[in-house]
């Protein structure tokens, strides 16, 4: 695939000075935007996740006319909800020498020195108010018999900073924003479409104006008009088909506002994470998350022989494996996500892998068992076991659970200034959706706190900057027209084709191939047959996919076709910015930049800059953002 | 497995419907019940009929989207377990399986085994939030919280909003999911102020969608997936009179 080299970002509008009084500075230089005014100006969210709901609820407390759109019956379920684990705040509740500066240095640390300084110290100090915001919302956090919050500590930390509720924290706080945006649906300032997808962008006098959508129920193409659009529809993670995102979850809204002319930024960042239930067979729809926190107690192992058939229980001590205990003495079981990750692909690659396919690990309780005692074990972790024994069918009380890592998050997304706001003007993009936070690699339980961040926060601050120029009158006639005929025309294409392979046929080998050659381990080799199947893949699909129905109807057929030949795209554009960036960097692993011990290793000479992809009719431009650490010192992670 | 399947098949709102029966083969017992249903429609995709339309998203018993009436039962006969985490090894070889949509008038029939839950969304509308915008919160410790209450206000904040309460109570009442909410937000002193205008506003909008009332029969909390128990129910009725009685 070709590619040229446009301009460097010089400038992604930090304000400059003292970093902790950036913020504060930004927030002051804001235009105001009064009262009577907001009520004149149309802001259009797409997305209904944290970052989405929490956007339109405050932007229509704010006084802003308010649409939202949903893909789901209700904005309810959006993919937020799934999150397990707990949220990051710098509050110091424990004494335990956290501040907002030590939650700054994590993130960018464990973000590999690929995230922006300025945008994560905000990301730190705004962590604090979410947690206040929550809390008086009613979100049931878990708490000590004083009263107070409880907390516990998560990778990547020596604190204990990460606020739960159970295993659900993502669902209690989306039911947090859910309820906010439901209250300004009955105050009148938000109005909700549910069971709508997002098709395209209306860009008319250079400005994102609006959006074409599709009634999914009545297959209605909708065009709908604003001063502003939000853009909060989450990752990407199912291009690789198999992920731990929803069914649902896609990247048509943020690939058309490509295609529109915003850049996006580190396609090729993408976090697998190391502890989900392995695939069981062909028939298999999506992969579950297993709690990291299980490789607390649990020891990670395989068969020291190759092609070993015996049952777990029937292999002794001295032929097991216990690979990263004997890899990584200091950190055994609990080394960071990407680490734990590759090992298991490796022994798997090695023909030692356990279960069907060869594609597992054992995850073994049997010595915490026998050190803790079985009720101990299922104190901490029944809920788990149970949510384990139902999907597999085995009860890992009496045999080692088997897991394998899957994709969970991308980092990547398009591109952003410091104000949330694309290189389109009017096109803020915000939460998974956007690529600003997280550098190469996330942390565990910063998901949830840059959503919130974002849609509580940020984003109802730096809109209002924009908007105070608008209303921006009429929207050019011709520029609906363009993108309503696009839309049509596409949904026409898929229709018309009538092959003989359905859409998720297409989707299933496009993820496999994703997931051999630009998956947890790249090389120059892979990426480039990624590049040559791609194109070929995506030409069998334009003319051999069957589409059944109509588009005037619930066509759930022609939904996920449509979403299918957008992760074509996209594919591309991740292998090729996989390819480019010859460095390792947190998530993105190229075999050909490790030292000696097989860990990853960074070229800040030559990478330590946000790829930021201009969508081109000759193919993609590349646009690199020089990244500058002034706070925290680069250094090469060490885990042993 | 060789399974029957008699699926409840409506193109639109204003079709009659009817059951259809299918054949499905070579089921693997690991399969999830919508992975069973994935490959049929695969399918019928390839000879050219219309799949079967099914909400579903998450597929990991959280998001509240996926819902059918399985052999009667909603969600099926495991026990606190949503469709999509309900798995074919429950099933014998050879069985007849028949598969409805939620069935109650506020729920109407979108396609297939799709519903309309919006009315759900109305009753949250009505009430079902604490008043409290984005950046007027105070300290997060300001008022402690006794563990009790929280970690029974977290229970009954549970509640996923798939729907199945609504479908399998005889009267269609939709008093489980209502009272979920209530209770959530009763337990706790922020949401005390608002306590009962909330259960009000709430309780008259379920009436007002046209849900049936509760009589006790109990087959709600019996199908919830996540166990909601019905003494919310008489939460909910006591903080309605007592706002009635205002």
């Amino acid at each position: 695939m070709k590619y040229t080299e446009g301009p460097e970002i010089r400038d992604a509008k930090a304000p400059s000075g003292p970093i902790e009084e950036r913020w504060e500075k930004r927030k002051f230089s804001a235009k105001l935007v009064n009262p009577a005014n907001k009520r004149k100006l149309n802001v259009i969210v797409v997305g209904t996740g944290l970052a989405g709901g929490s956007a339109a609820a405050t932007l229509g407390e704010l006084g802003y006319n308010v649409k939202s759109f949903c893909y789901q019956d209700s904005p309810r379920r959006a993919h937020s909800i799934a999150a397990q684990g707990g949220i990051n705040a710098a509050k110091n509740y424990r004494g335990d020498g956290d501040s907002i500066y030590r939650l700054f240095y994590d993130t960018v640390k464990g973000g590999d020195f690929r995230a922006r300084e300025s945008n994560v110290y905000r990301l730190a100090q705004v962590s604090v108010n979410i947690i206040d915001q929550a809390v008086a919302q009613g979100v049931p956090f878990a708490r000590e018999y004083g009263g107070l919050l409880d907390t516990r500590s998560f990778g990547g930390a020596q604190v204990s900073r990460t606020f739960y509720a159970r295993g659900q924290t993502g669902q209690q706080l989306l039911l947090g924003a859910y309820q906010a945006l439901e209250r300004q649906v009955a105050a009148g300032t938000v109005t909700m479409h549910t069971r709508h997808e997002m098709l395209d962008v209306i860009v008319s006098d250079g400005r994102a104006r609006g959006v074409i959508v599709r009634d999914m129920v009545t297959g209605e193409i909708e065009r709908h008009l604003a001063d502003a659009v939000v853009l909060a529809t989450g990752g990407y993670g199912n291009v690789f088909f198999l992920s731990t995102n929803a069914k649902g979850c896609n990247t048509t809204a943020i690939w058309r506002a490509h295609e529109r002319g915003a850049y996006f930024a580190n396609p090729c960042y993408t976090q697998i994470h190391p502890t989900c239930i392995p695939v069981s067979g062909e028939y298999q729809s999506k992969l579950t998350l297993m709690s990291e926190s299980l490789r607390n107690d649990g020891r990670v192992w395989v068969p020291l022989r190759k092609n070993d058939t015996r049952a777990p229980g029937d292999i002794p001590d001295d032929e097991r494996d216990y690979y990263l205990e004997r890899i990584y003495p200091a950190f055994g079981n609990l080394v960071p996500r990407d680490i734990a990750s590759r090992a298991a692909k490796n022994v798997c690659d090695e023909g030692r892998g356990v279960g069907p396919g060869g594609l597992g690990v054992y995850l073994d309780f049997r010595d915490a068992i026998n050190r803790l005692g079985r009720d101990a074990v299922e104190k901490k972790y029944g809920n788990l076991f149970e949510m384990y024994e139902r999907i597999t069918g085995e009860n890992p009380y009496d045999v080692p659970m088997r897991i394998y890592p899957a994709v969970h998050y991308t980092m990547g997304g398009l591109w952003v200034d410091y104000d949330l706001q694309s290189t389109i003007p009017g096109l803020f993009v915000i939460g998974e959706a956007n690529f600003s936070d997280h550098g190469a690699n996330r942390l565990g339980a910063s998901a949830l706190m840059q959503g919130l961040a974002d849609g509580y926060f940020v984003l109802p601050t730096t809109i209002g900057d924009y908007l105070a120029a608008g209303p921006f009158g009429e929207v050019d006639e011709a520029a609906i027209a363009e993108a309503e005929l696009k839309v049509r025309n596409k949904i026409d294409r898929l229709l018309s084709v009538n092959g003989t392979r359905t859409p998720d046929s297409f989707h299933r080998e496009l993820g496999k191939l994703m997931w051999d050659y630009c998956g947890m381990e790249r090389t120059e080799e892979s990426l480039r047959k990624a590049l040559e199947r791609i194109p070929e893949l995506r030409e069998e699909f334009w003319q051999n996919v069957k589409v059944t129905g109509t588009a005037e109807e619930l066509n759930q057929v022609l939904e996920r076709a449509g979403r299918v030949a957008d992760f074509f795209d996209l594919a591309e554009l991740m292998c090729l910015d996989a390819l480019v960036r010859t460095e390792s960097c947190g998530g993105h692993f190229r075999a050909e930049s490790q030292d000696a011990d097989g860990e990853a290793l960074r070229d800040d000479e030559n990478f330590a800059h946000v790829s930021a992809w201009e969508w081109g009719a000759d193919g993609p431009i590349l646009h690199k953002e020089p990244l500058e650490y002034e706070y925290v010192k680069m250094t090469q992670r060490s885990y042993k | 497995m060789n399974l029957t399947l008699k699926v409840w098949r409506q193109s639109g709102p204003s079709d009659k419907g009817r059951m259809v029966t299918y054949k499905v083969e070579d089921v693997s017992p690991d399969m999830s019940f919508l992975e069973m249903l994935d490959v049929l429609n695969e399918r019928l995709i390839l000879e050219g009929d219309d799949p079967i339309a099914f909400d579903h998203d998450c597929r990991e018993g959280i998001c509240g989207m996926c819902g059918m009436v399985i052999n009667g039962v909603a969600h099926g006969e495991q026990r606190a377990t949503t469709t999509c985490q309900l798995h074919m090894r429950h099933f014998e070889d050879g069985a007849t399986i028949t598969i409805e949509p939620w069935r109650a008038a506020p729920f109407p029939v979108v396609k297939d085994l799709v519903v309309d839950r919006s009315a759900f969304d109305r009753i949250i509308q009505a009430g079902g939030f604490v008043s409290v915008p984005a950046g007027s919160a105070p300290d997060a410790h300001s008022i402690p919280v006794r563990k009790e209450d929280a970690d029974a206000a977290f229970d009954a904040a549970t509640c996923i909003g798939c729907g199945a309460c609504v479908a399998a109570c005889p009267n269609g009442s939709a008093s489980l999911f209502t009272a979920a909410k209530i209770t959530h937000l009763s337990l706790l002193p922020q949401g005390q102020p608002e306590r009962l205008s909330r259960a009000k506003a709430m309780v008259d909008q379920m009436d007002a969608e046209g849900f049936g009332g509760c009589t006790n029969t109990g087959e709600c909390t019996a199908v919830c997936p996540k166990g909601i128990p019905l003494d919310a129910i008489a939460r909910m009725n006591a903080d309605y009179l007592k706002a009635n009685a205002k």
